[in-house]
């Protein structure tokens, strides 16, 4: 019976998350838009529905009923398998991020209603995480390593100039700064001490806004690192070299045409979207409340389980606003000056970091 | 249900090893390869050592090969001729092979404690696991390291060798 519940509840919550990213997702699409379009004096998409917030769900459908075109040059298995690869790899991310307090279980809520219900109702059904993995970090950076074969394999199975040449700019690059981005995590893990990320928030959860990792921490050399190579990683401007536009017309998408091109727009937009979930885990204090008991807690139940939730959402569409504000300023790099930067710059001010906090720690 | 997924997981390896070698076209032996270090990964997870099956996808799957690709890639690859290779490799070759891997399953199957991986009933911590690494394990670890440095100061000298030699040849043009 209990077995039962579980794997309901899982499913259930499966379900519930993927439906809500990819949502946001979409939305993410639309803030980017408005948000562009401010940086750039005009209004950006105002036409569908009010404030043209039903924008997101037109392009959906016409992206679907768009014609398919698959060119016949191309290498038929890979050029199938690449999209579904980069869009799995992206939504699978949040199955691992707690993005609300991770000790709300449904038994707390099923107490409300008597005894009789309680009863029904088995420990251990947490509500705002899918699964607590013991080395969740390294679970973050082995899918986000996995997710460039998508784009890779895009570029390759195309047979197309443009899109190899995207392609070997996508691998060269992800390689080059997954070295830089894994090594300022190196930092948080220390101060931690455990890969868990339930642990990594925890511990920056005791005083509010003085204890994250980006102020009190003194990780900031870190999220600098970590910004820099989350903007690589994600091919987002000013690194969106593998489709720069101008250079290679789409990059490793140009002979995408219909939903198997909104598949890599839709992952994308959801690495963006993982990307600042785990700058929130790992600097930003994750679903802790930024004024620690400045305010007291509250002793509703239903304030406790949705509160973490808000200020979980709040950092991550911060996050990504900056992201929008840094595409829309800033201009794309060159290809010598994207990776000087990378090996020359990011990779030994990680390891200086990583040596200062060691012996912060050891010392203090 | 740890038996099931060992044996699915085992065979995708075997399936993904075999497919590695039969392939003619590189990309898809690269390919291969990486359901192979997947699988592999899987199965440490089986075995109870998160670290690494979490590592092995990182390293191997996430980086090794996504430099393997970017090789073929960058080389444009095509698909090879396949031979079967020299009279001397099948005459000598294959039953070379086949007795080593003979006397190899021979001392495995006889040993005891050799071959046999106990399912592990808790999960190693990443404390455990360093505080081994660094005290009894140092000097393998440490030998690894300078292997490894050796071969990056090799592939430096290599690679500065035939650069200096391809200015040389221009400076003469």
């Amino acid at each position: 019976m209990t077995i039962w519940w579980f794997i309901l509840w899982s499913v259930l919550k499966v379900a519930v998350v993927t439906v809500v990213m990819l949502l946001g997702v979409a939305y993410t699409v639309l803030l980017e838009r408005k948000l562009v379009g401010r940086i750039q004096n005009r209004w950006g998409p105002n036409r569908v529905g009010p404030f043209g917030l039903l924008q997101p769900l037109v392009d959906g459908a016409k992206s679907f009923l768009k014609e398919d075109i698959i060119p016949t040059g191309v290498y038929r298995p890979l050029y199938l398998l690449a999209p579904v690869l980069a869009l799995g790899c992206s939504l699978i991310l949040i199955g691992v991020v707690p993005f609300g307090d991770p000790n709300v279980e449904l038994h707390d809520f099923a107490k409300l209603y008597g005894s009789r219900i309680a009863s029904l109702v088995p420990h251990g059904l947490y509500m705002f995480q899918i699964s607590d993995v013991n080395v969740g970090l390294l679970v973050i950076l082995g899918v986000t390593s996995i997710g460039v074969y998508g784009i890779a394999l895009a570029g390759w199975s195309s047979n197309n100039k443009y899109s190899l040449l995207g392609a070997l700019r996508s691998s060269a690059q992800l390689v080059s700064y997954e070295l830089a981005l894994g090594l300022s995590l190196v930092g948080v893990v220390l101060r931690a001490g455990s890969l868990n990320l339930n642990d990594i928030v925890n511990q920056q959860g005791t005083n509010g806004i003085l204890s994250w990792n980006l102020f009190g921490g003194m990780q900031f050399v870190a999220f600098f690192i970590y910004l820099m190579a989350a903007y690589a990683e994600t091919n987002r401007s000013p690194f969106d070299l593998p489709e720069a536009e101008s250079e290679l017309t789409g990059g490793y998408h140009t002979e995408y045409s219909s939903m198997k091109f909104a598949m890599f727009f839709m992952a994308e937009y959801g690495n963006m979207i993982n990307v600042g979930c785990v700058a929130t885990l790992l600097f930003l204090g994750g679903w802790t409340n930024p004024f620690g008991n400045l305010f007291g807690t509250s002793h509703n139940i239903f304030v406790q389980a949705i509160m973490p939730l808000c200020w979980f959402v709040l950092k991550v569409f911060s996050f990504l606003c900056l992201y929008v504000w840094v595409r829309g300023t800033l201009p794309r790099f060159r290809y010598d000056q994207l990776m000087n930067f990378g090996w020359r710059w990011l990779m030994p001010l990680a390891i200086v970091n990583i040596v200062a906090t060691s012996l912060w720690l050891a010392y203090r | 249900m740890h038996l099931i997924l060992f044996i699915v997981f085992a065979g995708l390896c075997l399936a993904g090893a075999i497919n590695l070698l039969l392939q003619s076209h590189p990309m898809m032996s690269a390919l291969s390869l990486i359901v192979v270090m997947i699988s592999l990964a899987v199965i440490y997870l089986l075995l109870g050592a998160e670290f690494l099956a979490a590592a092995q996808v990182i390293v191997y799957a996430g980086a090794i090969l996504v430099l393997f690709a970017f090789v073929v890639m960058l080389l444009n690859a095509g698909r090879e001729e396949r031979t079967l290779g020299s009279r001397v490799a099948q005459n000598v070759g294959f039953p070379a092979v086949t007795a080593i891997l003979a006397v190899i399953a021979t001392v495995i199957l006889h040993s005891h404690g050799l071959g046999v991986a106990r399912l592990s009933d808790g999960i190693t911590s990443i404390d455990e696991l360093g505080a081994v690494l660094f005290t009894k394990l140092l000097l393998p670890f440490e030998v690894t390291s300078v292997l490894i440095l050796i071969a990056i100061l090799g592939a430096v000298a290599l690679a500065s060798h035939s650069g200096s030699k391809t200015e040389e040849r221009t400076g003469e043009e």
